[in-house]
This record gives C-alpha cells, structure tokens and sequence, in this order.
C-alpha cells in the first residue's frame, strides 16, 4: 500500500493511496472541531430545555441537566477514543461499519443523517419564528410570512456549505462562541457578580421542590438531553481536520466541558428568574428562556446580545447539522450503502456536493411540512438509537483491537465503566421517552426495521464488499 | 406595504440565487469532470499514508 503513495504528486493534489483524485480537503483545526460540537447543541441551551422544568419542576430539570451530562461525557470520551482511530467522514456509521458490521453500519448512517436534518429542519422553523417575533417587536403589523426566512436560512446555510468546509466551520465558530459568551455575560450581570443580582430562587423553589416526585424527575430525561444534544457531531470533520489524533478529540472534550458549563449555568439563571410554570411551558410559556430573562434584567444591552445569541445558536445548529448529514450521505455513498453518485467530491470546493443538494429538499419538506416537536422527537430518538449503538461499539472495539494492538488518538479511562453507565442512561432515556412519545418511538423502530430487511435483501448486494474495510489495522482478535 | 414586506421578498429572491448557484455549478462540474475523477474519493488516505501498523 505504501508503494504506490506520492504525496508530492501534482496530479493527485496530495492524495496517492487508493487512487484518490479529488478528495476531501484537511484544513480543519481543533476549534472548528469545537465549533461543530458546541455549534449544533448550543440552541439546545436557549430553547428546549426548559421542557423538562415543566415534566418535573426546577430541580428535576437539573438533576436531567447532570445525568444527561455524564451520558454525554461518556459519549464524548468514547467518540473521542474510536474517532481518533477510525478517521473517516462519517463518523459512527464508519466506526459501526469497521468494528460491528454493515447491517449496523446502515442503520447508525440513517440515524446520523435523520438526526441531523430533522434538527436542520427544526432550526429553520425555529429561524423563521424568531424573525416573526423581532418583526412584531418592531413594529410590523399582521403576521410575518415566514416560509421565506424558513427557505433563506437552509439555502444560505447550504450553500455555505458547498462551497467549502473551512469558511463555514469559521463562520460557525465565530457564531459559536458569541452565542456562548452570551449565555457567560447574562450569568454575570444577573447573579450579582457584577452589579445587583436579579437571582430569587429560594423564593421560587419554595413548595415546588419536585411537584410530581421522582416520575417526574423520570420524565425530565428526555428533555435533559436537549442540553447536549448534537455534541456527537464532532465526528463527522473526522476526515477534514488536519491532525485526527489530536484535533478529534481535543475538540470533542473541550466542547463537552463548554457545554456542561453552559448547561449548568443556563439552569440557573433561568430558575432563579422565572416561574417554574411559566419557564417548564416551552409552547404558551417561555419559549426562549435566556431570551426572557435579560428581558426581565431591564437592560437593552442584554436583550440585543441574547436575542443575538438566540439568532445565532440557531444558525450554528442548522449549520452543522448541514455539514454533518451530508458527510454521512456522502459516506454511506462513497461504499455503495446507497448509490455511489452520492459519493462525489466537488473538484474545486472539495465538499461532499451532491449529498449537500441532496438533503435540502428534504430538509424543506420537514421545515414546511411538520410540526415541530414531532420533527424534534424524531431527531432526538434517532440520536438515542446512535448513543446505545456507541456503548455496544466500544465495548467490541476494545476487544477486537485491544490496547496495545493498534495506534489510537486518545484512550478513554476507566473502560468498561463509561460505556456501562451510558447503556444504563440510554436505558432509562427510551422508557422516559416512551412515557411521552410511544406511538413515534413504536413508530421510529418499525421504520428501522423495515429499512434494515430492505438492506439485507435487497441493498447489500451492491456494497463495495472488498474496499470498504480501509483501516491499515491487524486482524482483530479471534478472527 | 412596511419594511418587513420587502425583506419577506428579500429572502425569496436570495433564497432563489443561493438555489441557482448550487444547481448551475452542480450541473456545471458534472459535465465538466468524469464520474471516475468525482467519485474517486476513498477512505483512510491519511491513515494509509503516514501510519504503520503491526500486520
């Protein structure tokens, strides 16, 4: 395989092995890893999380704050680890299909790209409705159509990423991190830490402590995930960051540590400002609590930067989740899991292009056409499905390829415990969905099911059986 | 007919050109380039050239 690499040829742009013309370009640091990460949840924080105040008041929505952060941690330690080893586009549907096999493999691709284009979809709508509200807050009469803002959001973001994976991963960045210094401003000036505080929540918390007990507590889980929600997507840059070994999981790690921080502090300014009624209604009540709290702070400075940030953690989210479910398409192409055209790269802009047009019809079609908590609920239990695959996956990848066997990234501690645990939380994750959405999740399983007869039967046959295994690695234990 | 009207018309019009751009380069490279250069990409290029392995 090393005989037929140049590195230096002019024809093959850098690229020998495999007879690879047109690849995907490296460019990516550890940072646009992180703005990928923390981009895609972050709105998570300004919306959606409050759903679990009401399931189950204040604290519980903490306590779902912690717990989904050690299932989280345990997702980034464990994506951090095969990552760095297999570095593929793809992510988790590359992992499935080197360490369990293709029927996993296609089901964990149509997880990663239903996921991603369903919250695409979600945070378009989410665009739309946030430029209806800054148009009656200036003034404008009747009600905004907001289809176009709807349709400009996914094409613009779209675009952005066909033309290239550094200008849009930059943009996310800097997007990114405004939106996060938004959420560390916010804590300052209202905790008391600068100038007086506006925190009531002993006041607050008095008599509603845990209003529907533990279940309660149970249900909020569901809702506890919004908080971290996407942080998997890290993977997906596996391909196009410079230095997979160090870059992965540097940014994967410090993006969940940003998150966790951000979780925790965002559950506090918010408890400690808004009724946990009105704060736990995400429909009729605070939709954008952040929003409503430097509302409440008096301060004109605050509501523009939060509203911003707002804007802005929606954009980030759209964003990466375009770039994350094409890379997915794309993969799932490059082996012929779905038709080998959508294994193209762009010549010039050296982006997976074809899957990138591909998905904004789709992504249109659910941003227009479904509601959307029933467009979230699908992402969310696509997402869940991939996270109790992850456990399953490491376990095998250590035994397969034990430590010592092969060279890797970055090697999680305390193994098995992390993935136990995160089984465990997965677990306790689908009963408390089931208990609010049964029907989709009944409905989400058969539709697994029946796509996955549908690639035994008929789909397999034309997977690139010899070349899809191309890790340089030794035969893995026991084979 | 306020501000809000105009940016409603706004965004279908760049909504429409970002549309039109991905089409016409898309079909533009497509006839440009042969299906076996744009689809010669394959995985672990990096990993195949700068790592070794015990076989």
């Amino acid at each position: 395989m090393m005989t037929d690499t140049d590195i230096t040829s002019p024809v093959m742009d850098g690229m020998g092995p495999h007879g690879t013309k047109v690849g995907l370009l490296r460019v990516l640091g550890p940072a646009h890893v992180w703005a990928l990460g923390v981009g895609i949840v972050l709105v998570g924080e300004y919306m959606g999380w409050n759903f679990a105040v009401g399931k189950g008041g204040a604290y519980a929505a903490l306590i779902a704050c912690w717990f989904a952060g050690i299932l989280y941690t345990c997702v980034a330690m464990i994506d951090s680890e095969v990552t760095s080893t297999v570095a593929a586009a793809g992510g988790q549907y590359t992992q499935a299909k080197h360490i369990v096999g293709p029927l996993m493999a296609f089901n964990v691709g149509l997880y990663l790209v239903f996921a991603y284009t369903m919250l695409e979809a979600a945070n378009a709508i989410t665009a739309g409705y946030l430029f209806s509200v800054v148009a009656t807050m200036t003034g404008h009469t009747g009600d905004l159509d907001q289809r176009p803002f709807i349709i400009l959001v996914i094409m613009f973001l779209a675009w952005l990423n066909y033309r290239g994976v550094l200008a849009t991963l930059t943009f996310n960045l800097v997007i990114t991190a405004i939106a996060f210094v938004a959420i560390l401003v916010l804590f300052l000036s209202t905790s008391g830490i600068l100038g007086g505080g506006l925190m009531e929540h002993a006041a607050l918390f008095e008599g509603h402590e845990l209003p529907y007990g533990w279940i309660g507590v149970l249900a909020a889980m569901h809702f506890g995930l919004w908080y971290y929600l996407g942080i998997e997507g890290t993977t997906q840059a596996a391909e196009e960051v410079r230095s997979p070994a160090r870059a992965l999981p540097f940014g994967t790690l410090a993006g969940i540590m940003t998150l966790l921080i951000a979780a925790t502090l965002t559950w506090y300014i918010c408890s400690g400002v808004l009724p946990w009624e009105y704060l736990g209604d995400g429909v009729n009540g605070s939709v954008a609590p952040l929003f409503d709290t430097a509302r409440l702070s008096g301060s004109n400075g605050l509501v523009w930067l939060l509203g911003f940030g707002t804007l802005f953690a929606t954009l980030a989210s759209a964003n990466g989740c375009i770039n994350d479910a094409s890379r997915a398409w794309f993969a799932m192409g490059r082996d012929k899991y779905l038709p080998g055209w959508f294994g193209a790269v762009h010549p010039k802009y050296r982006t997976p292009y074809r899957s990138i047009v591909f998905l904004v019809p789709i992504a249109l079609i659910f941003a227009l056409g479904a509601p959307l908590d029933q467009v979230i609920t699908f992402s969310i239990l696509s997402g869940l499905l991939e996270y109790t695959f992850m456990p399953l996956n490491i376990i095998m990848f250590r035994k397969k390829w034990p430590l010592n066997s092969i060279k890797r990234g970055y090697e999680h501690p305390f193994h098995p415990l992390p993935a136990l645990t995160l089984l465990t939380l997965c677990g306790i994750t689908f009963f408390a969905v089931f208990l609010g959405y049964g029907t989709q999740l009944v409905a989400m399983i058969g539709f697994y099911i029946v796509v996955s007869l549908w690639f035994h039967f008929w789909r397999y046959r034309f997977v690139n059986r010899g070349t899809q295994f191309t890790m340089p690695w030794p035969k893995p234990q026991g084979y | 007919m306020d501000l809000w009207n105009w940016l409603e018309y706004l965004a279908w019009a760049l909504s429409a050109l970002f549309g039109l751009y991905m089409i016409m380069d898309w079909l533009k490279t497509d006839s440009s380039y042969s299906e076996d250069v744009l689809t010669s990409s394959r995985e672990g290029e990096l990993e195949a050239m700068t790592e070794e392995h015990k076989g």
